[in-house]
This record gives C-alpha cells, structure tokens and sequence, in this order.
C-alpha cells in the first residue's frame, strides 16, 4: 500500500435511510471506501442496490425529508463533507466536485437555454462572466462533441437528444475542471459510439487533469474497460472490492461470479441488465444482520442467515464481504 | 408565435359574433317590459307606442343586425370623433340606456374607474400577496406557515364575499369606526387628507376581494411550486453549487409560474363577475352595480352591452394566457 498518497475522498461507515410509510428503508449500509487521485473507480450492482444513493449522499444532494444520513465520515480536501456548513459544501458543489446525474432527459431545466445552464457554475465558481464566461462553455460545449456549439449555445433542452443532453450535463459537471466527478450512468443513453468518444474523453481528461473519477455502470464492459478498481454493491452495501484485473480474473463473491456471468458474449451490445441473476433485490426495512444476498446465493449456509458478514481484505488490495472467505482458503467452485 | 396571434385574434372575431347572438337571443326570451317602471298613469296606447319607439316592434333579425351596427360601427366612430375631435360619426345612433336615455357606453365609462380601482387594485394586491406565500408554504411545506396558509386560505375561499363584506362592516365601521361601511364616488382626491379619506374607504371592498384572490393564487402557486421542487433539474442546479435562493427564485420559480400566470390571467375577467357582489354590499357604484340596476329595470342595452363587454375580456383574457404560456415555456411553439 502507498502510505505517501493521502486518499481525494475517504467515506467512512456511511449510513443513509429513507423513512417512508413501510418504515424506514436502509438503502445504504456502513458503506467504506478510498479513492485516490487520479484513480477511476467503478461501481457495479443492480438496480435499487443504493449506488445512486450513496453517491447523493456524498454532496448531501438526497431530499431530506425523507432521506436521513445516519451516520458516518466524508473526508474530502481534509473536511468532512457530512459537517460542513452550507457555504462551504456549496463551493465543493460543481466547483470541485462535478456531479453527472443518471437521467439526461429530466436533469435539464426545460425553460433555461443550454449555454446558460453551463455558464451558471462558471459564474459561480471560477468568476467567469460574458464573453469569457460564454467562451468556456463554447469550448466545453465541443469537448464533449456537441456539433456547432455556437449555433446550439441558446438551444433549449428540449431541441436535443437524449444522449446530446448527457453530454451537456457532462459538460456542466467539468466545467470547473474538478478534482473529483462522479458520474452516475453517464453513458446509458448513449449509442455505442459516442459512448466510447465520451468514454475516451473522460479517459484523457483524467490523464491531463489527474482528475479522480467515480463511474456508476450496469455495465461490466465499460467497467473493464475504464476503470482501475471496482466496488460490488448489493442492497445497500459493498460486497466486493479489488483492481479491475484482479477482480476480472479472480471474482471472489458469488454475486459478483453471478454478475460477470451475465456479460454478453459480444462486446457492443448493450450489456443486459444485472436482475438476469435468480430471484430479486432485497429491500431493507431492517439493518441486516444476515447476509442480504443469502436467499440468492446457491452455497448459502446456516451462518448466513444470521450474521451480516464484514468487508475483508482476501487477498493484497482484495476486500470481499462473504462468510465463505473467513476461514481462508476456502474456496468456491 | 406573430402568426398565431394573429390567427387567434381572427378565431376570436366569430366567437365573439356567436356570443353576443346568444346573449341578445336570451335577453330577448327573458320577461319583462321595459316600460314597467313608468308610471302607471300612462294609457297602453301611449306605452304601445314607447314600445315601437325603443324598436321592439322590429322582428328579431332586424333588431339584432341594428344592434350590431350601433355597437360595432357607431360605438368606435363616435370614439374615434371623441379622440380626434373630426366628426366621423354624423348623426349615427349609439346605444342608447333605456333607463336613462343617455348613450350607453357614455355610462360605462363614468362607472369604469370606481370598478378599476376597487377590484383592479384588489387583484394586484391579492396577487402580490399570493405569490410568496405560495413559495414559501412549497418550500417550507408542513411548515407552521404552510398550515397556517392553507387554513387561511380555505377560510378565504370557501367563505363569500358577500359574507366577509359583511363581517368587516359589522367589525370595523360599526364597532370600531374606522373606515366607511360605503363606498363614497363622488369623493376627489385632491390633497393628502383627502387622499387619506380615500384609502380608507377603499381598503374593505379591496380587501375582501384581495383575500378571496389571494386564497386561490397562493394555492395554485404552493401546488405547482411543489410539483416542481421534486424535479430532477433542481438537483442540478443544487449540484452547480447555486445558492438555495437562486435554485428557488431562479429555476423552480421559473418552471412553476407558467400555469400560474396563466390562471391569473384567465382569472382577470372573473374577478369583474365576483366584485358585482361587492360592490352592492360597498355600494360602490361601478360596473357590477351598473348591472345589476339594469338587469332590474329591464335596460335590455344596458344589459346586453355589459354582459358582452364581460365576454370580451373573457375571450381577450384566455387569448392572453396562450400568448403569455407561449412566452414562458420555450417547449411551447405556436405555428
Ligand atoms: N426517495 C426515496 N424514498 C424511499 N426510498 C428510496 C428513495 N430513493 C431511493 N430509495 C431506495 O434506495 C435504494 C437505492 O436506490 P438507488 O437509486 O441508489 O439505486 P441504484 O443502485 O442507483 O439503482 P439504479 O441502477 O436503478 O440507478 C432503493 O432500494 C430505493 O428503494
Ligand atoms: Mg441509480
């Protein structure tokens, strides 16, 4: 382990739920994981495992009621983004954190022009105005392969496409050319071209800005493909970590296996989504003290239904959250 | 966007003609003799005559395409002879009040400005009072605010006006005395005592209007405020960093005042219909008033060009929300 690189972003312990009328949900459970500068890191599991949440979480972007964080560290730059006070979190916001959200065609005001949406974070954090302001988004408007970006600066959302309308929250979220970007699904609605333009993108622009990367994904070939580590998330909480490579050649967790089951065998077809695994994503009415996935899992033991297991390191930078694992050198066919 | 404008405003033309035929062909149905009120010493022969006089004895076509020529050629060409001073009009005939025998819109025009300033300046004020009440109950819903607005709000609009008319006259002229319990026309402002004079008598019969408008429009703003607060571009705009007032005042507020413009818009013409209520229980003597007198005195003219006057702005008014609507939402291209 390189002790000299001080982690971008540390969560620690997070905790967020929701109260509803069932009760309250635990979407995210005693989440822990590092990112380091210039790392690029994945995030995998299926849909409602609470990986959008978590992410929200991070910038305190979750409407509260009904979203409660319940505990838990966010270091980042040395403060701990659950304390801050709303200014400060603000700054952090668009300026040195960009935010990619899941769904294009509703995160966009319909009634304010695009160059003006791109503009409002260059205003507001790097002081940009006018004509500078207006060259910037121009310039960002083309990085992110909007063609004629002069003639599309006062467009409204609505005259674009889906995927034209990722690129443009894309473009807001590197406007300010932040330290960190999460990105949550960011390519889904994209045709698999731009997809790897965008994916190219991203990939140079962490080379240039030594930018830190978080990329949200169903989809296991992009992850492959980008990323430099990987966290597995299943119902709220991470069941695995490891190097991309590692985790690739050597899946430890049998969701995980279930997962990488599922990739198509042709790469470019859109990956299909991760439920194709037996039996459904649990919802977490209680903090969980069995493994989540036990009634899913086909070597499920007694201990399962009666202890959560706890993320461990398997092997050298390999974490894995299974009672399969704790006496070592057990190993599943 | 000019175009269709242009092709609403002509779409309007027909609509308006259909109106007023209905109008004069129930006010035609309706009962009634506009010679009642006269003294009953006149023999029916001499009444008959009045009759013939006023046109009646015409069949009905030919009183209604008269109507139309009086008050869609004679009407503006006497206006226009007012304004420019060179004589248009000739000896044209206006529409004439068959209770006081005086030109109709001659009348309408005294009584106009008591209308404007009483429900006018209620409108604007319950307007004015709506708005951030309706933002701040969205924002803060749940809130002590927002419960207090919204029981304020049913007591505003499930209570008449006629009743809260009532109640501030008992309250505040005959117990406490302190403004007028009617509303005095003839009064002129002319220095500030006499400006004084003038708020006061106009502050209940506004209010009592304001409240009802305002108890409608800050529900309708709260409502759309909410819808869009829950939008995923709010998020957005919070993950730009923007400051909670601009995400609010910026881009919620934006998104949510297009219905509600509409719907003050097309609000404008009720709020006339409402005031006739009001300004009985005032007396002030404005349009409503002006109406209700002559639907009693049988004023077929009278009647027949306010309630058409009322259809107007009617139509004018919804024209206005489409233009308005068009404006504020960038999705909305009229071709
Ligand atoms: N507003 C809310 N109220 C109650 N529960 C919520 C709310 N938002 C999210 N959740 C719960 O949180 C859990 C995690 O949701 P999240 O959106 O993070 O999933 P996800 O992993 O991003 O899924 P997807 O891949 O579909 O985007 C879900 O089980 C969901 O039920
Ligand atoms: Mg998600």
């Amino acid at each position: 382990m390189a002790e000299d690189i001080s982690p971008v972003l540390s969560v620690k312990d997070l905790k967020v739920v929701f109260s509803t009328r069932k009760g309250e949900v635990h979407a995210v459970n005693t989440i822990n994981f590092d990112l380091n500068s210039g790392e690029l890191l994945g995030v995998v599991g299926e849909s409602g495992s609470g990986k959008s949440v978590t992410m929200m979480s991070l910038l305190g972007l979750l409407p509260s009621p009904p979203a409660r964080i319940n505990g838990g560290t966010v270091s980042f730059e040395g403060k701990d983004l659950l304390k801050v006070n709303p200014k400060e979190i603000r700054k952090i916001r668009g300026g040195e954190i960009g935010f990619i959200f899941q769904d294009p065609m509703t995160s966009l005001n319909p009634v304010f022009s695009v160059g003006f949406q791109i503009m409002e974070p260059l205003k507001k954090h790097m002081g940009l105005t006018g004509r500078k302001a207006q060259d910037r988004a121009l310039e960002l408007l083309d990085l992110v392969g909007i063609p004629d970006p002069k003639k599309r600066f006062k467009d409204y959302p609505h005259q674009f496409s889906g995927g034209m309308r990722q690129r443009v929250m894309i473009a807001i979220a590197l406007a300010c050319d932040p330290k960190l970007l999460i990105a949550d699904e960011p390519t889904t609605a994209l045709d698999v071209t731009i997809q790897a333009q965008i994916l190219e993108l991203v990939r140079d622009l962490r080379k240039k800005l030594g930018m830190a990367i978080i990329w949200i994904t169903h989809d296991l070939g992009v992850i492959a493909g980008i990323a430099t580590r990987v966290i597995v998330m299943y119902a709220g909480q991470i069941v695995e970590q490891a190097n991309v490579e590692e985790l690739f050649a050597n899946p430890q967790h049998p969701y995980t296996k279930a997962l990488i089951g599922t990739i198509p065998a042709v790469r470019g077809e859109r990956a299909k989504r991760l439920n194709s695994i037996r039996g459904q994503a649990p919802t977490t009415l209680r903090e969980p003290h069995f493994c989540s996935f036990h009634p899913r899992c086909d070597f499920a033991f007694d201990k399962c239904t009666s202890i959560n297991p706890q993320l461990i390191e398997q092997r050298k930078n390999h974490l894995v959250a299974c009672h399969l694992f704790e006496d070592k050198g057990v190993t599943v066919g | 966007m000019f175009n269709y404008t242009i092709r609403r405003t002509l779409l309007a033309i027909p609509t308006l003609f259909f109106i007023s035929l209905v109008l004069f062909l129930l006010l035609d149905l309706a009962p009634g003799d506009p010679t009642a009120q006269l003294p009953l010493t006149i023999p029916p022969e001499v009444r008959e005559k009045i009759r013939l006089a006023l046109g009646l004895g015409e069949p009905f076509h030919i009183r209604f395409l008269l109507w139309l020529e009086q008050f869609f050629i004679n009407e503006p060409l006497h206006l226009l002879t007012e304004l420019t001073g060179v004589d248009f009009s000739g000896d044209r005939q206006r529409v004439i009040s068959w209770q006081s025998r005086s030109p109709v819109m001659d009348i309408v025009v005294q009584r106009l400005p008591q209308t404007l300033w009483v429900v006018g300046m209620s409108y604007v004020i319950g307007t004015i009072i709506a708005l951030p009440i309706g933002i701040i109950s969205a924002y803060r819903q749940y809130s002590w605010f927002d419960q207090i607005g919204t029981f304020v709000s049913m007591v505003g609009f499930s209570i008449p006006t006629f009743f809260t008319g009532v109640l501030l006259i008992v309250i505040f002229s005959v117990h406490l005395g302190w403004f007028p319990s009617i509303y005095d026309t003839t009064h002129v402002v002319t220095d500030w005592s006499s400006l004084i004079v003038q708020i006061k008598q106009m502050i209940m019969p506004t209010m009592v209007l304001a409240l009802y408008n305002a108890a409608q429009i800050s529900r309708f703003m709260r409502a759309s405020m909410l819808d869009n607060l829950n939008q995923d571009y709010v998020r957005t705009a919070r993950a730009k960093g923007l400051r909670e007032n601009v995400v609010l005042l910026v881009h919620v507020l934006r998104n949510s005042m297009i219905p509600v413009v509409t719907v003050i818009a097309i609000g404008v013409p009720t709020v006339f219909g409402g005031a006739i209520i009001t300004e009985q229980v005032f007396k002030v003597n404005g349009l409503g008033q002006l109406l209700i007198t002559a639907i009693q005195a049988n004023d077929i003219p009278m009647v027949q060009t306010l309630t058409f006057i009322f259809a107007v702005l009617i139509v004018l008014f919804n024209l206005l929300a489409d233009i308005l609507y068009g404006i504020l939402d960038p999705r909305i291209r009229y071709e």
